[in-house]
C-alpha cells in the first residue's frame, strides 16, 4: 500500500506505516464548509490498530487528561468489536466524536506513545474518531443505567463541554438536571467558535439530543446574571447545586489605535456570525457577514486558524497569520497549522501589528507592523519577541480579525455575591471544582483560562463526582 | 419561543409594537434595557429596547421601525405568531436619580425608547421636561402616553405640520437658554439627532446621556460588535450602555459602524420584497 515498505531487517513489530487519513483535497474544501478528514474506512481503521503494542505500562494513557483506556479501546478495535470500543472510550470522555477531531493528540496521548520514539505514534485520535462516528451512524439508542430520582435539582449554567459533560453524568445518577444557555443553542464553543469544516455540528446535536433522550432540561435564550441570578436559582427556583461552565467568552482586542474600524473583527465576532449565525449561507440565513480580499489574522493559535480558514472559504484572496512569536510557539493543533498551510495561507511569523489606517468610509485598508525577533525566555517559558527598531512595514488588508486570545467575562462573578474570583477574573476552586460560594461549582474555561475541549470535560466530570457527593450527603 | 399577544401600527404603518410573552424577562427589566431578538430559524439577532415591560403579567412592549428585511419580516407576523428567540434584559437600567429639573429629547422611533426612561424620571420626583419629534405629524407617537409622565411636553414637526416648526434641538437650546435649573439631558433617537442635541447643549454644560443603538450580535460582551469610542476608550455597548456620556462618544464611528453591512442589508431586503410581492413590509 506505501511504497516506503521497510522491508527486511531488524523492524519487529513496526510493519505498517500510520495510516494517513482520506481528506478533501485543499483547492476543492477551500470552496465548501464541509469537513476536512473524511474518516477512516473500516480497514484502514483495522490496520492502523494493529499497530499498537498494547503496552503493559502505555505511554499514552497519562497523557490523556481523562484517562482514557487506550490499549483497551484499540483491542476492542483490532476484535472487530466497534461498539465495544465505544463504549470503552465513554467511560472516562462522554465527547469522543468531538475529541477525537479537535484534541491537540501530538501534545497528549500520541506524545507518550512508544511507537513515537522510533517510529510514527499510533493515531489514536484518528481511531477514537473512527469508533465514536461508527457507534453514531450504526449504533442503536441504549439507554444506559439509570440511578432512581433523588428529588434534588441542578442548574447548569453554559452548555459548553463542561456543562454538557456534568449534565450528563448527573442526569444518570437521578438528579434533575437543568442546563441554562445564553445563546439560543447549546454546545458553546463547539457550536458557535468551531467551524463546520472541522467539526460537524450534526455531531455536536447528537451529543445534545442524547441528553435530552436521558431527561435533561435545556432552557436556552437565558443569560444568568441578567435573566435570572445564581442566588435566584439557588434560592427561588428551588435548585439544591449550582454549576457554572461559563467559558471564557470576552474577546481580548489588540488596544492599538484604528482597532475599530469596519472590517476589523474579533475572532469570535467573526465566527459567531459564520457558524452560530451561519452568515457563510447569506442571503439564505439573514446575518450578514463582510468579504475581505485581503484578510489579515492576528494570532495564532486555534481560534485564529479557524477564523483564516473561514475568511477562505468566504471568498478570500490571501489569508495571512500574522503572529509576533517564531513557528515553534504556536499554539494550535499541528493539524489545523498542516491543513492552513496546504490551503495556502501565508504565515507572517515573527511580526506584530502596530496600528490599522482608514479609508474615508472608516473601512481598514493597511495594517502597519513591525519585525520581531526573539530575545529571552519570559514568565511562561518561551523567548520573548522585541520589535526590530526601522523595520516597520505597511500590508495592505481590507479585513482583520483579532484572534489574541480571550478573558473571563464578569457578568457572573459581579452579580453573585460571594463567589471569589482570582485578579483576571477567573473563579477560583479547588480540585473539584468547589467555589467559595455554597453550593456552587464552576470548571472549564471559567476556571483554568481558554484551555481544551478536553480539560473542561474532565473539570464536568469531577465537579459531577462532588456535587452527587454534596447532594447525597444534604 | 416568545408569544406575541398584541400587536399595533403607528405612525402610519412605518412603527410596529408588539406585546411579547416573555415572563423571565419581564421580571427583570428595568427603563434603558433592551432585549436582543430573532425572528426565526435563519433570523438574524438584532436589538431593541423594551419599552414596558409588566413584571406579574409577563409581557414586554417593544416598538421597531421597518427598515429592512428581519423588520420588514417581524411586521408580517401576528398575534398568536412566536417569535424564536427573545434575549435579555440586556445592558445597564437607565441611572435614575433625583436630580431636579431634566430635559428628555426623543426623535422618531426614540420616543418609544425614551418613555420608560422618562417615566422613570417622572416618578422619581424630578421635574421632567419632554421635547419629542418626528419628521411629520402622522409619524408622531407616543404623544398622549408622553404627555402623562412629563411636566411638560415640547412637540415638533420638520415639516411644520404640528407642533413647533423645526427640529427638537431648536426647542431644547431655547429651554436652555432661559432656564438655567436644568440638570441632566437625555436624548434618544436617530444619530445625526444625538449628535447634534449634543453639540447643543455643549455649550450650556449640561451633562447629556445618550441611547447607543449599534449593531450587536450576542448582547452580553462576547464579541465586540457593538464597541464604541467614548472618552478615547472603547466600550462595549452592550455591557457598559447602552446610555453613555454624549459629549464624549465618537459619533463619527459609530456612524461608520452602522453602515458597515449597507449592501449586504439592501441586497437582503430587495429580495425579501421580490419574495413576498409588493407591500410586503414597506
Ligand atoms: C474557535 C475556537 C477553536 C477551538 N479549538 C479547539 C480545539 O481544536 N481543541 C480544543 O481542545 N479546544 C479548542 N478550543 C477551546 C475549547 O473550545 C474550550 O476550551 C472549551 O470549549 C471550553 O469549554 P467550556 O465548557 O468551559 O466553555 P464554552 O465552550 O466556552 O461554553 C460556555 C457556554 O456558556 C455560555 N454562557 C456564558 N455565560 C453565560 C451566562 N451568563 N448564562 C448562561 N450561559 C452562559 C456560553 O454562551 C457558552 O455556550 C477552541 C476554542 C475556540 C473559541
Ligand atoms: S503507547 Fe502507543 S503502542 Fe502503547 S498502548 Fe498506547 S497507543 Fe498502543
Ligand atoms: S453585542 Fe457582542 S459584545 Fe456587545
Amino acid at each position: 500500500m506505501n511504497a516506503k515498505d521497510p522491508g527486511p531487517g531488524k523492524q519487529k513489530k513496526e510493519r505498517l506505516p500510520r495510516q494517513p487519513m482520506p481528506e478533501q483535497p485543499p483547492r476543492e474544501r477551500i470552496k465548501n464548509f464541509r469537513e476536512v478528514p473524511l474518516g477512516y474506512t473500516v480497514e484502514q481503521a483495522m490496520a492502523e490498530a494493529s499497530r499498537c503494542l498494547r503496552c503493559k505500562k502505555p505511554g499514552c494513557v497519562p497523557g490523556c487528561p481523562v484517562e482514557v483506556d487506550i490499549p483497551g479501546f484499540i483491542s476492542l478495535i483490532c476484535e472487530g468489536k466497534f461498539f465495544e470500543a465505544a463504549a470503552k472510550i465513554r467511560e472516562t470522555n462522554s465527547l469522543p466524536a468531538v475529541c477525537g477531531r479537535v484534541c491537540p493528540q501530538e501534545d497528549q496521548c500520541e506524545k507518550g506513545c512508544v511507537l513515537g520514539k522510533k517510529w510514527e505514534p499510533v493515531a489514536i485520535g484518528r481511531l477514537e474518531r473512527f469508533v465514536a462516528d461508527y457507534d453514531r451512524t450504526y449504533g442503536r439508542f441504549e439507554m444506559p443505567a439509570m440511578d432512581p430520582p433523588t428529588g434534588k435539582r441542578v442548574a447548569v449554567v453554559g452548555s459548553g463541554p463542561a456543562g454538557l459533560t456534568l449534565a450528563g453524568d448527573l442526569i444518570k445518577k437521578g438528579h434533575e438536571v437543568t442546563i441554562f444557555e445564553a445563546l439560543h443553542e447549546p454546545g458553546g464553543v463547539l457550536i458557535y467558535g468551531i467551524p463546520e469544516f472541522r467539526l460537524p455540528k450534526e455531531i455536536v446535536n447528537a451529543e445534545v439530543n442524547y441528553l435530552k433522550r436521558l431527561g435533561v432540561r435545556i432552557e436556552t435564550d437565558v443569560v444568568v446574571g441578567k435573566t435570572v441570578t445564581v442566588d435566584e436559582l439557588l434560592e427561588e427556583e428551588g435548585y439544591h447545586a449550582v454549576f457554572l461552565g461559563v467559558g471564557a467568552g470576552l474577546p481580548v482586542f489588540m488596544n492599538i489605535p484604528g482597532e475599530n474600524l469596519c472590517g476589523i473583527y474579533s475572532a469570535n465576532e467573526y465566527l459567531t456570525r459564520s457558524n452560530l449565525m451561519k452568515a457563510y449561507l447569506f442571503p439564505e440565513y439573514d446575518t450578514p457577514i463582510a468579504v475581505g480580499k485581503n484578510v489579515v489574522v492576528l494570532g495564532a493559535g486555534n481560534v485564529a486558524m479557524d477564523a483564516a480558514r473561514t475568511a477562505l472559504r468566504l471568498g478570500a484572496e490571501t489569508v495571512r497569520i500574522v503572529y509576533r512569536r517564531s513557528r515553534q510557539e504556536m499554539p494550535a493543533r499541528a493539524e489545523e497549522i498542516h491543513h492552513a498551510e496546504e490551503e495556502g495561507i501565508i504565515f507572517e511569523l515573527l511580526t506584530n501589528p502596530v496600528r490599522f489606517i482608514g479609508d474615508e468610509r472608516g473601512w481598514v485598508k493597511a495594517m502597519e507592523c513591525v519585525r520581531m525577533e526573539l530575545g529571552e525566555p519570559d514568565s511562561s517559558g518561551r523567548r520573548r519577541p522585541i520589535p526590530i527598531p526601522g523595520s516597520e512595514f505597511i500590508l495592505e488588508t481590507d479585513m482583520a480579525i483579532v484572534a489574541i486570545g480571550t478573558m473571563a467575562n464578569p457578568l457572573i462573578p459581579s452579580t453573585t455575591p460571594g463567589l471569589e474570583t482570582n485578579r483576571w477574573g477567573y473563579i477560583v476552586t479547588d480540585e473539584t471544582g468547589r467555589t467559595s460560594k455554597e453550593g456552587v461549582w464552576a470548571g472549564g474555561d471559567i476556571v483554568t483560562g481558554a484551555a481544551t475541549v478536553i480539560l473542561a470535560m474532565g473539570a464536568g466530570r469531577k465537579a459531577a463526582k462532588a456535587i452527587h457527593e454534596y447532594l447525597m450527603s444534604k | 419561543m416568545f408569544e406575541i399577544v398584541e400587536k399595533k401600527q403607528l405612525a402610519q404603518g412605518t412603527i410596529c409594537m408588539f406585546k411579547v410573552m416573555a415572563p423571565r424577562i419581564a421580571r427583570k427589566t428595568k427603563p434603558g434595557q433592551f432585549v436582543i431578538l430573532r425572528a426565526n430559524e435563519k433570523g438574524e439577532r438584532i436589538p431593541l429596547t423594551v419599552a414596558e415591560a409588566h413584571p406579574t403579567e409577563g409581557w414586554i412592549r417593544i416598538y421597531f421601525q421597518v427598515v429592512g428585511k428581519t423588520t420588514a419580516m417581524l411586521s408580517l407576523m401576528e398575534p398568536g405568531d412566536a417569535i424564536k428567540d427573545v434575549i435579555g434584559p440586556l445592558g445597564l437600567p437607565t441611572h435614575v436619580e433625583k436630580w431636579g429639573t431634566v430635559l428628555c429629547v426623543g426623535g422618531g422611533l426614540g420616543v418609544a425608547v425614551l418613555y420608560p426612561v422618562a417615566r422613570a424620571f417622572f416618578e422619581a420626583g424630578n421635574y421632567v421636561i419632554a421635547i419629542i419629534g418626528a419628521r411629520t405629524k402622522d409619524l408622531l407617537i407616543l404623544e398622549d402616553e408622553m404627555r402623562a409622565v412629563c411636566n411638560e411636553l415640547y412637540v415638533t414637526t420638520d415639516d411644520g405640520s404640528y407642533g413647533h416648526h423645526g427640529f427638537v434641538t431648536d426647542v431644547a437650546r431655547k429651554i436652555l437658554q432661559e432656564r438655567k435649573d436644568v440638570k441632566m439631558v437625555m436624548g434618544i433617537g436617530p444619530v445625526p439627532m444625538m449628535r447634534f442635541l449634543c453639540k447643543t447643549t455643549e455649550p450650556f454644560g449640561v451633562k447629556t446621556m445618550v441611547s447607543l443603538n449599534p449593531i450587536m450580535v450576542d448582547g452580553t460582551g462576547m464579541c465586540g460588535a457593538c464597541r464604541v469610542r467614548v472618552g478615547g476608550e472603547t466600550k462595549f455597548c452592550c455591557v457598559h450602555g447602552p446610555d453613555f456620556d454624549g459629549h464624549q462618544v465618537d459619533f463619527d464611528e459609530l456612524t461608520k459602524r452602522l453602515a458597515m453591512y449597507v449592501p449586504q442589508e439592501r441586497m437582503a431586503y430587495d429580495k425579501f420584497k421580490a419574495e413576498v410581492g409588493a407591500g410586503g413590509g414597506r
